[in-house]
């Protein structure tokens, strides 16, 4: 490997060697990705605003601290950020013409902490418009390309945090998952997405979608990567009334080869009718491979319930959402639209042309479900599902150490294949949406391919036991490669 | 169980959300579809079941009342429409003639 070639293709913990040990410098190793990004950008499209001259400016940064001895294991490191985290001075548009020029006065929380252990921000990530969709062709600027096939989708709505670092661009990236937004791309692209707990990292200038059912998560190469990036992003924070202050163990801690001991379960109702049967058998094989690795595996584990994930899921979270775009009225900062007089008529316009299909779709849903007279046949019908749903994975969790799940019942579809079907769409997060419902913690990581596609493995914990997912999935990467793959784009 | 036009168009007007003619046609169709698929919670068993807000168990999370610095005043000004003496400047309310 030409050193000063290929440092794009570096994992954070690599490059952290090789910084700390002065053998590469943070600006050699932006400038690679920087140049590596005029490459690949015009096929994958997976940034909205690249940020070449703060980037390199934050590489210098970078370097003075490592020569002074002061380095952590993200100081120096490139990354993405999807556009819905609010990054101070730098245009923030959530992929919607509502906040196409909007400059945020401040940084999240998550960027502030990265910021403090010396981030290198390469750009800001291309996503479905507000977070909403589950393949990034609701971006109202362009479409992100999967790396692994350019003619197909990289799912989303962190599609351009998934393709970017699947691509290479940024050694790691950020998204944030409503519905399965950071997994089921990880899972499309071939790069390991966590959602952490709820309420384990800050909502703190996240642009939000649904209140309850966010949370912002890395994207890496890998499992240790992830666990870097979650030492980070990780911890209570005053500013976010949902925040838990719970104490953030070292996530890179009690990482083995093996799973003694280790009891997982395997939920029957996410190998679900109508999925594709060659992620169905893919999935199967990888689980087996955790049990080569000590873990007693039960399968035909039930969770009943799963089922109407979707419909709580979609009652819900556009619930949530309509309260939340409300806020969208051109009166204090985003798209106005000027030509009346009338207040009522300049909300109104504002919110047609500046929201797209997809989030019109959603707020329609969810005051629909919200007012008068539907309020409790919908809404209130689905928070009672919720608790249903939540206590299965409580009661599994009594038994289990974790569960093991396809994270997408297909591998990655064509462009344009499900744009006019909604319910199709939403199909697709069918096994990610009950983690978010229920507010634990999931991973997915790299499990095999299919027609050269790539296929996901989900694994889910209860509250806080990040760590334990870490070891499940740090092990089953130990002995296999699938995550050391990558696209030639 | 198809939306009426009335109904798609209150939905709209409570969410200040425009629409033309052939978005209110086309809101009809998809919300239906959706809506339809939905009646399916029906069937679930929801007796003396509490409904879940937040997943987590905080309750009641306060601050003291202790004032701080806030942002300045020009930063968030910067992204306003229309202002004047940093005042956020809008279209009248009330229609006082």
């Amino acid at each position: 490997m030409s050193l000063t070639n290929n440092l794009h293709e570096l994992t954070i913990h690599e490059a952290h060697d090789l910084l700390k040990a002065k053998k590469v410098s943070s600006v050699e190793l932006t400038q690679a990705c920087l140049d590596y990004v005029k490459q690949v950008e015009p096929k994958v499209r997976a940034i909205v605003t690249v940020t070449e001259e703060a980037a390199l400016q934050q590489a210098q940064d970078a370097d003075s601290r490592i020569a002074q001895g002061k380095a952590s294991p993200l100081t120096g490191i490139p990354t993405l950020i999807k556009d819905n985290m609010c990054t101070k001075g730098i245009r923030t548009t959530c992929s919607s013409k509502m906040l196409e020029n909007f400059i945020p006065p401040y940084n999240a929380t998550v960027i502030e902490k990265l910021n403090n252990a010396g981030m290198v921000l390469v750009g800001k990530a291309n996503m479905d418009e507000y977070a909403m969709g589950s393949s990034t062709e609701n971006s109202a600027f362009f479409t992100t390309h999967n790396p692994w096939d350019l003619a197909r989708v990289p799912g989303g709505s962190s599609g351009g945090s998934a393709a970017g670092v699947a691509a290479e661009e940024a050694l790691y990236s950020l998204g944030s998952d409503t519905g399965g937004s950071i997994r089921q791309p990880a899972g499309f692209c071939n790069v390991t997405g966590m959602k952490p707990t709820y309420g384990r990292v800050s909502r703190y200038g996240l642009v939000a979608f649904a209140s309850s059912l966010d949370q912002i998560g890395p994207l890496t190469q890998d499992a240790l990567d992830c666990a870097l990036v979650m030492n980070v992003i990780s911890g209570y924070d005053p500013r976010d009334s949902t925040s838990v202050p719970e104490p953030v163990p070292d996530y890179t801690k009690g990482l083995t080869h093996n799973l003694k001991g280790m009891k997982l379960g395997v939920p029957k109702e996410y190998f679900v009718e109508g999925m594709q049967a060659g992620v169905d058998s893919t999935v199967r094989a990888a689980i087996k491979q955790l049990e080569e690795l000590g873990a007693k595996v039960e399968w035909g584990v039930s969770l009943p319930h799963t089922k109407y994930a979707l419909p709580v899921y979609y009652i819900i979270a556009p619930s949530e959402a309509s309260a939340n775009l409300a806020r969208y009225d051109g009166s204090k900062y985003g798209f106005s639209y000027k030509d009346t007089d009338n207040m009522w008529e300049g909300m109104e316009k504002t919110k047609q042309f500046g929201f797209g299909p997809e989030v019109k779709r959603r707020i329609m849903l969810g005051t629909y479900a919200l007012s008068a007279g539907y309020y409790d046949a919908y809404y209130l019908k689905a928070q009672k599902v919720r608790t249903l749903i939540r206590r299965e994975f409580d009661t599994a969790f009594e038994k289990y150490d974790a569960l093991v799940t396809p994270t997408s019942p297909t591998v990655p579809f064509k462009i344009g294949e499900k744009a006019d079907n909604p319910l199709q769409m939403y199909l697709s997060d069918f096994c990610t949406l009950p983690i978010n419902i229920a507010g634990v913690p999931a991973i997915s990581i790299p499990a095999g391919f299919v027609d050269g596609l790539p296929v996901g493995m989900q694994i889910i914990g209860k509250p806080f036991s990040e760590p334990t997912i870490f070891k499940i999935s740090y092990a089953y990467q130990q002995v296999t490669d699938w995550h050391k793959q990558r696209p030639k784009v | 169980m198809k939306l009426s036009r009335e109904e798609v168009v209150h939905i709209a007007t409570l969410a200040r959300l425009g629409m033309s003619e052939a978005d209110i046609e086309k809101a009809r169709e998809q919300l239906s579809n959706i809506l339809e698929n939905f009646e399916v919670l029906k069937e679930v068993d929801t007796t003396n079941v509490p409904p879940t807000a937040q997943a987590i168990n905080l309750q009641n999370v306060m601050r003291d009342d202790v004032p701080s610095p806030s942002l300045p005043v020009e930063d968030i000004m910067a992204n306003a429409p229309d202002q004047e003496e940093n005042l956020f400047k809008l279209r009248a309310v009330l229609d006082l003639d």
